[in-house]
């Protein structure tokens, strides 16, 4: 796996190699007074959050505490709940995505999104990386399609294990590979951002470890979120952490920071198992 | 191990309640097996019934005809155009009928005789042989057979449709002379023992009644009438054939149960029928021309061809209109608009519209399409679109719920990728939701193919001899021209209408496998 990331002709990794960058570089995204409503019912309170580039930033909570809700609001997919009122500023390339001049189109090719669920499209393997590319015209020619879809599948370390049965369905895959096939389809697009929504709850232990070995590759040249339930995950993977409770930010910083010594009751009790 | 409490499973209570429920349960399952029998008990009794009816008008008698193309009598001067002799029906069925006279000359110079004997053949049936003959000059004056279906009575006579007959065969008839006062008689010693029984017998089953049945005794080609009998002796009126017919033979008996007066068939058409028979000269085929022609007031000439097509054409107008129409409105509904009061009320207004009575629909279309319109009465078009309302509003409602069955996880994915809402709703949601989609459209055609109230209304049910040439022209339908056929008054059309509703169960079958199949191959695959 490691040499078929040397191989890529990636652009975003351009700049330093930031392999081992712990901790906050600058931030990719600036979240700045972020309020999220459901019709009447608040469900985020005024959170303001940097999220460094090229490391993984976790949000941990107890559930219902607005963990996925804050998440959508960082590619728009609230805007597809009805209800769903997000207001506040979310700087990304100098610019608001919360402007209503942003195409949330656009928008969602930068930041690639996996979900709790597997949720392969029922199409092929092929079909399902290459439809992202295909939408967007990355690839002039068949050969620039089957690069791309062959790269994606390399990085989700999935090649291997498909490259013999790309025109089968992509749910006849197992639940690990699923997810990790829903991650090289993200990947396809050449998002700059991807966030994932507990994307191991589904999985089996063995297929969660995959999962997170993945993620602890792909932080090298993406900014990652993620929503996790289990502590010992957000320890495993990132670098940052949010407490989440009750649709407020109670506490962020580095994740050895976090678990080692949070400085707020809250994070302090949730971590050690008193609420959750 | 001694102090093991006594097993809980076993105890009287449990034993009980466990026989109380497998009790309900046997009980339940002999509903259902009752409800499902009784469904298909039904089905069954109608398919037979409708089946068994038609099965007699899957075949009918024509009868062969070798005339000589006399110009004289198709094509006289002055009237020798081809279009003139495709007109000259008058002058085919002369041929036909002077054919027969020849076949049977006791018929001559009896009027009623005559034209009971020219009622064999339909004076309309010698159409196809008209035109046909219009269509190739060069067979005026030639010898020529051509086939022509027999009267329908006649017709279900030979089914035998029209009357419970007993036969029997006699014994020797050693002679067969003419008396003096015109009759034949027949004589043999015993010859006719066994039919003095068999009268004996119906006498006894139904009295005096039985003295008003004809007795018909035939040998080849010659039949007569039975006025006297005794166990050696035998004299009847002859209908067909010469006394000498019978010398030397074993004739057939027939008793018919119902008297001559209350048959639309006469005993001297069934001894010309029967004699045709023998000869050779009547045949039984597939009576295609159930499919190749057009509505006609005689029904061994009628087809269901026209009404085909009308509803070919109307169900070709309905598809195009309901189906896009349908499909595009559940979409827009179900993945586009916004959920509120407006929706709401044209969701409950849909759901209203697809209980409304077919026959609003009908009176629906005469006034708007008819009367504001000013559109064509009687025309598919103005059919196909009423049905189209009719159906709009199933066709929603399952496209509705074939869009509702997919996955909201697959919109997501899509709209993660960046693909527009749009998109998401054309390449991935479409596809999934297509079959049932599809399923929910076809029903809907076939419920539409088997209306008939609202076709009644715009007029599609004017007696139509012209095969429709398109979606403005007039025409009739199938279930439209059930109800015509089921309100004549003849027997023979009977079987011809069930034969017609054979022929539409056929397009519903065809339509409902075609759903059976895009479930089979499409349905849930991911
Ligand atoms: N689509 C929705 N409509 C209405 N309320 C919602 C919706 N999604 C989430 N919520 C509410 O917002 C709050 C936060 O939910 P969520 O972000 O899913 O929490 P978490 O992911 O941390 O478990 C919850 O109280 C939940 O009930
Ligand atoms: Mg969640």
């Amino acid at each position: 796996m490691e040499s078929t990331i040397t191989e890529s002709r990636e652009t975003i990794t351009a700049g330093t190699s930031m392999d081992e960058t712990e901790g906050l570089t600058y931030p990719r995204i600036e979240c700045k007074n972020i309020n999220v409503s459901y019709g009447d019912k608040r469900a985020i309170f005024d959170i303001s959050l940097p999220i460094p580039d090229r490391s993984v930033t976790a949000l941990i909570g107890p559930s219902g505490c607005g963990k996925s809700t804050f998440l959508r609001c960082l590619n728009r997919m609230n805007d597809t709940i009805e209800s769903c009122k997000v207001t506040g500023e979310i700087i990304m390339d100098g610019e608001n995505i919360n402007d209503p001049d942003i195409d949330p189109v656009l928008l969602r090719s930068r930041v690639g999104m996996v979900f709790q669920k597997p949720n392969p499209f029922p199409k092929s393997i092929f079909d399902n990386i290459a439809y992202g590319p295909r939408i967007h015209g990355l690839a002039a020619t068949r050969e620039d399609l089957d690069e791309m879809v062959e790269k994606s599948l390399r990085r989700a370390g999935l090649w291997e294990e498909v490259k013999d049965r790309l025109s089968s369905p992509g749910n006849s895959l197992s639940g690990g590979q699923q997810q990790r096939l829903c991650i090289a389809r993200a990947i396809a697009v050449r998002p700059e951002v991807i966030l994932m929504d507990e994307p191991c709850s589904a999985l089996d232990p063995v297929a969660t470890a995959r999962i997170e070995e993945l993620i602890d590759e792909l932080r090298k040249r993406y900014c990652i979120v993620i929503v996790t339930h289990s502590m010992q995950q957000a320890a495993r993977v990132s670098q940052r952490t949010a407490f989440f409770h009750l649709g407020e930010l109670v506490e962020m910083g580095d994740t050895d920071q976090i678990f080692t010594n949070p400085r707020e009751r809250r994070t302090e009790d949730y971590i050690t198992g008193r609420f959750g | 191990m001694t102090d093991v409490p006594p097993a809980p499973f076993r105890n009287e209570k449990a034993l009980k309640r466990l026989k109380k429920r497998r009790a309900a349960d046997t009980r339940f399952r002999l509903y259902g097996l009752s409800a499902i029998a009784f469904a298909l008990a039904a089905l069954s009794l109608l398919l037979v019934s409708i089946l068994s009816q038609a099965i007699s008008a899957a075949t009918y008698h024509v009868v062969r005809y070798d005339v000589v193309l006399d110009p004289a009598v198709i094509a006289p001067a002055g009237k020798d155009k081809p279009a003139d002799v495709a007109r000259n029906i008058d002058g085919f069925y002369e041929l036909l009928r002077s054919n027969l006279l020849q076949t049977f000359p006791d018929a001559q110079g009896n009027r009623l005789a005559t034209r009971q004997l020219g009622d064999l053949v339909t004076r309309l049936a010698v159409l196809p042989v008209a035109k046909a003959v219009a269509a190739n000059p060069t067979q005026i004056g030639q010898e020529l057979t051509v086939k022509v279906p027999l009267n329908d009575d006649l017709d279900l006579y030979l089914k035998g449709a029209v009357s419970p007959e007993a036969r029997v065969k006699l014994g020797a008839v050693e002679q067969g002379s003419e008396t003096a006062t015109g009759q034949v008689r027949l004589s043999g010693p015993n010859a006719f023992k066994g039919l003095q029984s068999l009268i004996a017998t119906q006498r006894a089953e139904v009295g005096d009644a039985a003295d008003a049945r004809s007795i018909l005794v035939t040998s080849g080609t010659a039949t007569g009438r039975v006025v006297s009998l005794s166990a050696d002796n035998l004299e009847m009126d002859l209908l067909a054939g010469s006394a000498s017919d019978f010398q030397g033979t074993r004739p057939l008996a027939r008793i018919i149960a119902l008297p001559e007066a209350q048959r639309n068939v006469s005993d001297k058409q069934i001894a010309w029928t029967l004699a045709l028979k023998d000869m050779g000269r009547i045949s039984r085929v597939p009576h295609t021309s159930l499919l190749t022609n057009t509505d006609s007031t005689y029904p061994e000439l009628a087809g269901a061809l026209a009404a085909i097509v009308g509803s070919l054409l109307t169900m070709l107008v309905t598809g195009f209109i309901a189906i896009p129409v349908g499909i595009f409105a559940s979409v827009y509904l179900e993945e586009f608009a916004p959920r509120n009061r407006l929706t709401e009320i044209i969701e409950v207004n849909i759901n209203n519209l697809a209980a409304v009575p077919s026959i609003v629909f009908g009176l629906l279309g005469a006034a708007v399409f008819l009367g504001f319109f000013g559109l064509p009465r009687s025309a598919p078009l103005v059919g196909g679109l009423v049905l189209a309302l009719l159906t709009l509003p199933t066709i929603i409602i399952a496209s509705r719920a074939a869009l509702k069955s997919v996955p909201p996880s697959i919109r997501a994915a899509a709209l993660a990728v960046g693909a527009s809402r749009m998109q998401s709703v054309f390449h991935h949601v479409l596809p999934v939701a297509g079959p049932g989609i599809f399923t929910g459209a076809i029903l809907g055609m076939a419920r539409a193919l088997g209306e008939t109230a609202p076709l009644l209304l715009i007029g599609m049910v004017a007696f139509v001899a012209d095969v429709p040439s398109g979606p403005a022209d007039e025409s009739t339908a199938l279930p439209v021209l059930v109800y015509s056929w089921a309100t004549h008054a003849e027997r023979a059309w009977e079987p011809m209408t069930a034969a017609v509703i054979v022929i539409l169960l056929m397009f519903l079958i065809t339509m409902n496998g075609i759903v059976v199949f895009l479930r089979r191959r499409f349905e849930r695959r991911w």
